[in-house]
């Protein structure tokens, strides 16, 4: 890794062919074994799908049913990074070959499909899964036949394994710095908490609860509901929150469910710049299908947005609006996937082997400078070290960022005080 | 076929005896021997989806109740199962982090501090066995009396078990401190101590879900051809014309309801076992109406045409969605599309036209030795 912090894979890319270049000259007076990658039977002990120019990878995601829209974004990145980490010299000398399977909205298929990635395919490291639930699937099989998983989304915590790095955030992370950012500058006293009922929403409100009432000095909740995925109606919780006059609405609801509410709130009058409104499930993807216009104004808390003014982010939005078109937008999990390569490729440098006992066990402490969101590294505990930012978002669809954490926020899956 | 016209061996017909050699022959032997575990497993997976379909043979294809809602007993009986392996791998000393360690995961995470009253019998073997198949009975006995006494059917009734699908899967997901919500129940692994994660326990699985196929298929073709079945049908053709000559017809339909959904319950349960979770995405509307397709697809009258009929879309839905990762499912749309249009009576009917008279043919040349000539329709890969 390059010593500043700041420049990209397209910056790296750029050097390494650089240096590649100058060296050639020298090439011809090597003996060849000194050029060639370390030996397969070196780095790959455990029978993986690696050979003297290949190492093969999974790539996991719904690419059908309702879960695709979000997914889409999460192929997107991780094969613009495994382009990148090729364009560069692969992985240990090997250019990283992928299989892509489908999900399908369907966590069953997601079981079936990892297990064949792992079984038939042996593949090196499997980048994949979005939803809790298609994680909580391939979680057992991950474990059972040895496989690496690279999880992309924010997630609820309570939970830690060997076979998985998550590079999203877990929950105290997102949320957190967030309701202490709200609390103090925008001087909130009462929240309202929302969600779509499954795990993610209940367990994040459940922190959130926590440290407003035990945390937050004088502030309460003075409400807090759940709607099935896929409800449209949010009339009578709107009413309520009019009743009520909470300082804050705290939502989280997922996936199609956003574009009913945000147009509704906007309908009974609720004005997001003069309501605070603050979400931990909008990124860039979603406002795509709500409408800028209809939430313009609120603020979002996560570790990536599009619009982060900095060199590797810019790099990142360049080469993936090249690869995959103008008008795609870059959310917070889309960018947590394309860490996934570049973090798998830097532990298996550091370990010098594909193994994944080898992998799992020199991931701690890995870092990636190039990261669109800055620098991060991996805990111990398998997630990632990271900063929590907020921002508005912008009638264009964009989010300025308003506040970010001064440091990293340390990942702690399990969090005392909060269960 | 026509059952008087062949010489009979017990209940069955000698035709029918060689269709279910040919797919003993095909379960048993060819695919154990050609397919390695991870595929072998795949296999035993679309089987237990069989178990429905087979179910919907009798409900729907003699019976004449088309019951979009059989992934509701589907599910019934793989919770049930689930539930007792869940509690199995919920040890006092396996969920030591938990703030109260032995309950399930997914409780400990929806804060709830004891097993409630109703999962507290699945800690016993006998009493899930028993229940895998009465809870499902039950339900469909209440709904089938609910219904068909009140002379409710056709579409109606079809309409009326695909909002109960997802009524059920709503009350599942929503309560997901007791069922463990859309994740559903995960991370099973022991029965009785067996590991049923490990290639051995999966190969072993197979076999034994194999054996209930083939008691289950010869049940069917026991209630076909006993006076009931007759009935059965009848009551399809002319529902009035039973119930003027004095049958009971509800209670018919409610035992054939009620039977299907126990079939599709023992599905359910080996589901579970081989596939290692259960989660509400076995229940609603989507996996019924697939589960209707498969029987479709084999033929809605004959009961091995349904076994032939969940292999061959299972199968195609693995290959096309391996091979195509985004386009597979306009493939298998179209696969549905090509058998309904071209072959009404589905793969069944493309045995009774094309290969049995043939066959009758082969064997009337050859004498009486039956010899294993696969079907065209057998999906083996």
């Amino acid at each position: 890794m390059p010593k500043d912090p700041t420049s990209g894979p397209v910056d790296q890319t750029r050097r390494r062919l650089l240096m590649g270049a100058a060296a050639l000259p020298l090439a011809g007076l090597l003996p060849k074994s000194v050029l060639a990658a370390p030996a397969t039977a070196a780095v790959n002990t455990t029978g993986l799908a690696v050979t003297d120019t290949e190492v093969t990878v999974g790539i996991l995601h719904s690419v059908t049913g309702t879960m695709a829209i979000s997914e889409t974004g999460s192929v997107q990145a991780e094969k613009l990074a495994i382009e990148q980490i090729n364009a560069m010299g692969g992985v240990l000398g090997r250019k990283i070959k992928f299989i892509q399977e489908d999900g399908a909205s369907d966590w069953p298929t997601f079981a079936e499909k990892a297990k064949k990635l792992l079984v038939n395919d042996k593949c090196a490291s499997v980048f994949g899964c979005w939803t809790s639930a298609s994680r909580k699937a391939v979680l057992p099989v991950f474990e059972q036949y040895n496989g690496m998983l690279y999880y992309p989304t924010f997630y609820e915590g309570l939970e830690q394994s060997k076979n998985v790095i998550y590079t999203g955030q877990e929950a105290t992370q997102q949320i957190i710095a967030g309701l202490d950012w709200v609390n103090k500058t925008k001087n909130a006293k009462t929240f309202y908490l929302l969600g779509s009922d499954y795990i993610w929403p209940r367990t994040s409100n459940k922190i959130a609860r926590k440290h407003i009432e035990k945390y937050l000095k004088g502030c309460k909740v003075v409400g807090e509901e759940y709607f099935p995925l896929g409800h449209t109606q949010f009339n009578s919780v709107i009413n309520k929150i009019k009743l009520t006059k909470p300082d804050v609405i705290y939502a989280i609801i997922v996936g199609g469910s956003n574009v009913a509410f945000y147009k509704q709130l906007k309908a009974a009058g609720i004005d997001l710049s003069k309501q605070t409104l603050l979400t931990i499930s909008v990124t860039e993807d979603e406002i795509d299908g709500i409408g800028g216009e209809n939430i313009a104004g609120a603020f979002a808390c996560m570790k990536y947005f599009q619009s982060l003014d900095n060199a590797n982010n810019k790099a990142f939005v360049a080469a993936f609006k090249k690869m995959w078109g103008d008008k795609t937008v870059i959310g917070d999990v889309t960018q947590a996937a394309y860490l996934g390569p570049w973090l798998w490729k830097a532990t298996v440098e550091k370990a010098g082997s594909f193994d994944i006992d080898k992998v799992a066990a020199a991931s701690p402490d890995v870092e990636f400078k190039g990261a669109p969101e800055g620098y991060v590294k991996i805990h111990p505990n398998h997630h990632l070290w990271s900063k929590t930012r907020v921002g508005k978002a912008k009638l264009d669809g964009q989010f300025e960022l308003i506040y970010e954490t001064a440091d990293l926020v340390e990942p702690d899956p399990f969090p005392k005080g909060y269960q | 076929m026509n059952p008087e016209t062949t010489p009979r061996t017990g209940f069955l017909t000698r035709s029918q005896l060689v269709g279910i050699a040919l797919l003993a022959l095909l379960i048993v032997v060819l695919l154990p021997l050609t397919l390695d575990i991870f595929r072998l497993n795949l296999v035993g997976k679309y089987l237990t989806y069989a178990f429905v379909a087979i179910g919907l043979v009798m409900c729907w294809g003699y019976g004449g109740i088309l019951s979009l809602g059989q992934g509701i007993f589907f599910g019934l009986g793989g919770y049930c199962m689930a539930m007792f392996l869940k509690l199995e791998a919920s040890s006092v000393e396996n969920t030591k982090i938990q703030s109260t360690p032995g309950i399930p995961d997914f409780m400990d995470w929806n804060q709830l501090t004891a097993l409630p009253w109703f999962w507290k019998p699945f800690a016993s073997f006998p009493f899930t066995l028993v229940a895998v198949i009465l809870v499902p009975t039950l339900f469909a006995f209440i709904i089938g009396t609910a219904m068909f006494r009140r002379r409710v059917g056709g579409v109606y009734f079809g309409i009326i078990t695909q909002a109960i699908a997802a009524i059920l899967t709503i009350l599942i997901i929503g309560q997901q401190g007791y069922t463990g919500g859309i994740n559903g129940i995960t991370d099973l692994r022991t029965l009785h101590g067996w590991d049923i994660r490990t290639d051995h326990a999966k190969f072993i699985l197979y076999f034994v879900n194999a054996a209930l196929l083939f008691g289950v298929i010869g049940l069917c073709f026991l209630v076909r051809q006993s006076k009931l079945g007759r009935i059965l049908v009848a009551m399809r053709d002319k529902e009035d014309r039973v119930r003027f000559s004095g049958y009971d017809v509800a209670s018919f339909k409610i035992f054939v309801f009620a039977f299907a959904a126990a079939l599709s319950a023992i599905g359910g349960a080996m589901f579970t076992l081989q596939v290692g979770f259960m989660s509400p995405s076995f229940v609603g509307i989507v996996p019924s109406v697939e589960m209707v397709i498969y029987t479709a697809v084999g033929g809605r009258l004959s009961i091995l045409g349904a076994v032939y009929g969940t292999l061959l879309v299972n199968f195609a839905k693995t290959t096309f969605s391996e091979s195509f990762p985004e386009l597979w499912l306009l493939g298998l749309g179209g696969l549905f599309i090509a058998v309904v249009l071209a072959f009404p009576a589905g793969l069944a009917g493309i045995y009774d036209s094309h290969i049995a008279p043939r066959l009758a043919k082969w064997f009337s040349r050859k004498g009486r030795t039956p010899t294993p000539a696969m079907p065209v329709s057998t999906p083996a890969e």
